[in-house]
Parts: C-alpha cells; sequence; structure tokens
C-alpha cells in the first residue's frame, strides 16, 4: 500500500525516494561545469534527472567531448526536441536526452533560444548518425534550424505547408486556416507537388518529363525561391 | 428489413460481346480513330536498355510497407543504390492535442499511437505522469502492469511475425500466430472492455481491477501459447526460403546501431545487450529473473531470432507475475488523484464536489519536467513531460521507437536487391501511427 506521503513544505515523497529537487546530480555536470566554465549556464536536478544548460555556441564541442571522452562515453542519442511554454516571456529551449550505455547514465542537455532571436542551434548529426529525422522534425515542429544538417526539410509534414510550425504556442489547435480554407487548398492541391526537384533529379527522370510538365516544375520552383526570398 | 434487389445483367451491354466475353476496349483515342490493341501493326519497338537507373516509388498505399510509408529508390538494375523514406501520411499532431488534455484525458492518445502496443503504452504514459506527480503506485498495480507490458510485447511480437512471414511468403504462421493475439485480445477485453485501444491504466491506479477468474485465463495462456509458437517458429527457422531471404540481410555493426539510435530488437540482433529493462529497470522488473537475448550479426534473422527469444522470456516473466500477485487495492490512496468511489460521489455531497473538482479542473502535478523510458516491443518508448504546474503538460513527447529505427533504414537496404527491401522494411517492426503521431 503506496500512500502518498508529503513534506512539511506540502511536496510529495515517492515511494521510490525520488525527491522533486534535490537528489544526488549525475557526476558529469560537475565534469562539464570545471571543463567548459562560462559555457555551462547552470544545472539543476528534477525528479532525480540532471539537466544541464549550455551556450549554444558550445552545445556541438559540449556533445563531442561527452560522446568522445572515455570517462563519459555518452554514446546514444535519445532524443532531440524542444520545449516552449506558456508564458511568453521565457526562451525555447532545444532539449538532447544522451544515455551512457557504459555506465548507465542518463543526461538532459538544454539550450535556452530568445524567442525575438534567431532559432538556431549546431546540428549534431556529425556525431550521431541518429540525429537526423530528430533533428528533422524539431526543425518541422518548431522552426528551429539545426545548422550544419545537411538536409534540413519537413519531416512529417510536406514541404509546401504554408501554415507555420504546428507546435509552437502561438500555432491554433485547430491550424492557422479555417477548414473550408484548408478543404480548398486541400481540393486545390497539385499532386506533381509532392515530389520534390530532387527526388525527379536523382535518377534524371527530371529530363525524361514531358515538355509542359517539366516547365511547370521549373516554374514552380522559382517561385518558391522568390517567395523565400522575400 | 432488408429490401431486396436484383441485379439484371443483360449480355448486350457495352462492353460486353454477344459470348458475355470483354470487349478489348481501345488503348488511345486520338479523335474519331479509336486504335485498338490488335490493330497496332507489327511489333512493338525493342526498348532502349541503357545503364540508366531506376527510380521505384514503394507505398503510400503498399502492404508491404505496413500502414502509409512511402520509399523511393533508386534502383540500379535490382540492387538499390539509395533510399529516400518519406513519412507523414498519418500525422495527426498528438503531441499538440496533449498540450490540451488533463494527464487522464491523454491516456487513450496513447493507445492510437503504436496500436499494437496499446496496453504497454498506457502504462509508460502514467509511469511519466505518476514521476511528474511525485506519486508511487500500489503493489498489486505493479504487477498488473507488468502483466499488460509482458502482453502487449507478446501481441505486437506475434503480429510482427506473422506479418512479416506473409511478406516473405509464409502464410500458414501468420494464422496460426494470430489465432493466439485473439486470446490475449480476449484476455484483454475481459479486463478492461476494449481489445486494441485498452486505455487500461489512470494516473495512480488501473481503469478496473481484474475480473474474477481472469489469472486462470492467463495461466491457461501461458500454458498453451509456447507450444503454438514453437510450432511455428520450427516451419521458419530452419526453413531454407525463411533463411535465404532473411540471412545476411540490412546488417548493422554494433557501433552503427548504437550511433544511428537503434533500439529494442533491432538494437540487440547487432550484439549490443542494452534493454531498459535491465539497464534502467522500472516496474521492479530486476526483481524478476528473464534473460536478454542478443544476436551476433545484427541481419533480419537475428532480429527474427531475438524477437522469438523475447517472446519466450516474456512467457517466463508472466509466469512469475501470476504467482507474486499480492491482493489489495489497484488505486493509491490519493484524494488529488482518485475519484471517489461511484456510490458515494451519487450519495455524498463532500465526495460530489470531490468528483467535480477533479474531473472539471484535473489534478495538478507540481513545475518541473521528466523522461520515463519503457522496453516496448519495438524499442526504448519514452514519454517526456514538461509541467508549469497547471493541470495539462506545458509538452508531451513521444520518444517513438520505430521512428529511430526507420530512421536507419537508408543505410539497411542499400546495395540490397529490391526484393530485400521488403524483407529488411518488415524486419525494423515500424508502426506508422506512432511514426508519424
Amino acid at each position: 500500500m503506496a500512500a502518498v506521503a508529503s513534506d512539511s513544505n506540502g511536496a510529495p515523497i515517492t515511494p521510490s525516494n525520488v525527491p522533486h529537487s534535490g537528489a544526488a546530480a549525475n557526476p558529469t555536470a560537475a565534469v562539464l561545469a570545471a571543463r567548459f566554465g562560462d559555457a555551462v549556464i547552470r544545472s539543476e536536478v528534477i525528479w532525480g534527472e540532471t539537466t544541464v544548460f549550455v551556450t549554444r555556441e558550445a552545445l556541438h564541442a559540449v556533445i563531442r567531448f561527452l560522446h568522445d571522452d572515455p570517462g563519459e562515453r555518452y554514446d546514444y542519442l535519445v532524443d532531440v526536441t524542444a520545449v516552449e511554454y506558456r508564458d511568453g516571456a521565457r526562451p525555447i529551449e532545444v532539449v538532447w536526452h544522451l544515455r551512457a550505455l557504459g555506465h548507465r547514465r542518463f543526461l538532459r542537455l538544454k539550450v535556452e533560444l530568445p524567442k525575438r532571436g534567431p532559432l538556431w542551434v549546431p546540428s549534431v548529426i556529425d556525431i550521431y548518425s541518429g540525429a537526423d529525422w530528430l533533428e528533422r522534425e524539431c526543425f518541422d515542429m518548431f522552426g528551429i534550424r539545426f545548422e550544419g544538417h545537411p538536409d534540413l526539410r519537413r519531416l512529417l509534414l510536406w514541404e509546401q505547408y504554408k501554415e507555420g510550425y504546428p507546435l509552437r504556442k502561438d500555432f491554433p489547435l485547430r491550424g492557422r486556416f479555417s477548414r473550408s480554407e484548408q478543404l480548398k487548398q486541400a481540393l486545390a492541391a497539385d499532386p506533381e507537388a509532392r515530389y520534390s526537384m530532387e527526388e525527379l533529379s536523382i535518377a534524371d527522370a527530371f529530363h525524361s518529363l514531358p515538355q509542359d510538365m517539366r516547365a511547370r516544375l521549373a516554374e514552380r520552383s522559382a517561385h518558391d525561391e522568390r517567395e523565400e526570398g522575400e | 428489413m432488408s429490401a431486396r434487389r436484383t441485379i439484371e445483367v443483360a449480355l448486350g451491354t457495352s462492353g460486353l460481346d454477344a459470348q458475355g466475353q470483354p470487349l478489348r476496349a481501345p488503348l488511345v483515342t486520338q479523335g474519331a480513330a479509336a486504335v485498338a490493341l490488335d490493330r497496332v501493326p507489327g511489333p512493338a519497338p525493342e526498348p532502349e536498355l541503357e545503364a540508366d537507373h531506376m527510380l521505384i516509388k514503394i507505398g503510400p498505399q503498399h502492404p508491404a510497407t505496413h500502414g502509409v510509408l512511402r520509399l523511393v529508390l533508386e534502383l540500379d538494375g535490382e540492387t538499390v543504390v539509395r533510399c529516400i523514406p518519406h513519412i507523414g501520411y498519418l500525422h495527426c499532431g498528438f503531441e499538440k492535442i496533449g498540450e490540451y488534455r488533463q494527464y487522464n484525458q491523454i491516456i487513450p492518445w496513447t493507445d492510437r499511437e503504436d496500436y499494437l502496443n496499446s496496453p504497454g503504452n498506457n502504462v509508460a504514459f502514467v509511469l511519466g505522469a505518476e514521476r511528474l506527480f511525485g506519486v508511487g503506485m500500489t503493489d498489486r498495480t505493479k504487477v498488473l502492469r507488468v502483466m499488460l507490458m509482458e502482453l502487449s510485447r507478446i501481441i505486437s511480437h506475434l503480429v510482427w511475425l506473422g506479418t512479416t512471414s506473409v511478406d516473405i511468403g509464409a502464410f500458414t504462421p501468420f494464422l496460426w500466430l494470430y489465432q493466439e493475439r485473439e486470446n490475449v485480445y480476449n484476455l484483454l477485453e475481459a479486463w478492461v472492455g476494449a481489445r486494441l485501444t485498452t486505455t487500461a491504466t489512470r494516473v495512480g491506479g488501473m481503469a478496473a481491477d481484474i475480473p474474477d477468474g481472469w489469472l486462470d485465463g492467463l495461466k491457461g495462456f501461458v500454458k498453451n501459447f509456447p507450444k503454438t509458437l514453437e510450432e511455428s517458429v520450427r516451419m521458419l527457422e530452419t526453413n531454407a526460403i525463411w533463411a535465404g531471404r532473411t540471412v545476411g540481410l540490412g546488417a548493422m555493426s554494433a557501433p552503427e546501431a548504437v550511433n544511428a539510435g537503434l533500439s529494442g530488437p533491432m538494437l540487440r540482433a547487432s550484439g549490443v545487450a542494452y534493454d531498459v529493462r535491465k539497464d534502467f529497470p522500472y516496474l521492479d522488473y530486476e526483481t524478476y529473473d528473464f534473460d536478454v537475448p542478443v544476436g551476433t550479426q545484427g541481419d533480419v534473422y537475428d532480429r527474427f531470432l531475438v524477437r522469438v527469444e523475447e517472446m519466450r522470456q516474456s512467457v517466463r516473466i508472466l509466469e512469475q507475475a501470476v504467482r507474486r500477485l499480492p491482493d489489495g487495492p489497484v488505486n493509491i490512496d490519493d484524494p488529488r488523484l482518485i475519484l471517489p468511489p461511484k456510490h458515494k460521489a451519487t450519495s455524498e455531497m463532500e465526495s460530489m464536489i470531490h468528483h467535480f473538482k477533479l474531473v472539471m479542473e484535473g489534478p495538478r502535478p507540481p513545475a518541473g519536467e521528466c523522461y520515463v523510458a519503457v522496453e516496448s516491443p519495438k524499442g526504448e518508448k519514452g514519454y517526456y513531460f514538461v509541467s508549469d504546474g497547471t493541470s495539462k503538460p506545458v509538452r508531451w513527447r513521444i520518444r517513438p521507437p520505430s521512428f529511430v529505427n526507420l530512421s536507419a533504414i537508408p543505410k539497411m537496404v542499400e546495395g540490397h536487391l529490391l526484393s530485400d527491401v521488403i524483407a529488411i522494411n518488415a524486419s525494423i517492426d515500424i508502426v506508422m501511427g506512432e511514426i508519424d503521431r
């Protein structure tokens, strides 16, 4: 019978004895603070999990160190994601979850991005190949650019998606456009638009297309580039 | 009730000739002159065969893609030179919807992401939510949840084995294994009332305790299932066709697999003994006696062996869980989370207010965040919660194992034949509901 107890401040105490805060920190946090100095902003422990906040300039070096250093060996990238808070003043956080399979350690790295500034962080795809889709999804959902990613395209949404980034808090649950507008767009969508130029060109299929289709595709890509430039 | 309808087939309809055989339809119409098949004069021109690459698109509407995966393959002859996967056809925005729901209201959504593993997702979700709330679970619930996790591992692997054998050309194991899957679904239905979308758990407890006699049903399943499993495995394990279509395909070395973030049977087939149940235990898995099977080659055949052995180990865990199931309540004694009994809510004013406030406002966890991972049949499934102290999460992130596993498919299929792409893709055990979310 695991009734829930709470301490004098009302904070719950879990049966597995993981306190809300104040549990022993992952020793890696101290190693990072000693090695990277000012680049490590702060670290905290919540529910037994250590979070280290680093600057985005140092992030790639930090992860490279965590991956390569024989004492750390964080060889497994669990997840890359981002958090935007309801409080508009709080910065957007990009979150990396790392595991050291050998040491059985878990570490959370965070980079804070002010909302008014440019949203970019370095890509870690050269360290973990598994970061590929995780970073693409994060870009797709939050609009955070991962500099250095070789193929940063939308992943779950289609490339012509114009409504923005769905997991941002300013994105309404039902989408930006009305249902009728969404339906109109879907009906008007050109199926050819689903085939990207890059995909068609990989087998030189582009050149074997009929002349009118080629002209339409070229026109569309020129149009897209113009729009992005604006 | 049913209106009778007669369908008359007139043999004189256009499209059929006088004998009732279909007419040969004109293929191309050019103005008034129709060019029919038999009017094309002479032999067809020989196609110009150049050393050109070919573009093949598989899916999204293809049974062997196990859902709505689209693969664009560049072929040199029959060899895959390049593979570009496209996903997102099932994207529903689960994570966005979760930000507008109370914690218990999100549990039905977890049924629908990895829909072959619904009970396991329910358990994983509440483990994360309970960490966030800072509550635990009763001893009985702990064992019941282990049963749910292992039953759902078995049914997920059964679907995997059945559909993969169909993909590769063996139909009989599919039928045998689906029969066993039905038995598990009957057990789940007797417990929570639903078969596929179970919603079996609640934050702090379970939707219901097991009904009387349920354990006997589970014991019967545990007793009979290994026989069916071994029969099916015997058909495949030493089968020349099966081995020929799986051995040496899509191999990933251990460092490659770790670097690509693979998890679950995909990672263990490559020789890395990483199992969340052993390395980061939850639900007291460290007290159960079971082995973690590990492959050596990392190919499709090893993944098959690992999954089969995992089912045997799940049966072992189930046997132990049946033996140790204690009596007691399933819900914790915490009025912040658990609704009062229905008879009290309809008869006592305080209980009714309590019920109303809990349903309308929802329980509030303290501000904080946590990442809780479990070993799902596909691999490491994690839920990452961020709370700001309100009754709805700021962020609910699903770490989908088959999403990361699938992202390595270009590495696995490149250099193999087109027909092997089907086997390799099947070996990843993808569920598009989880990948697209």
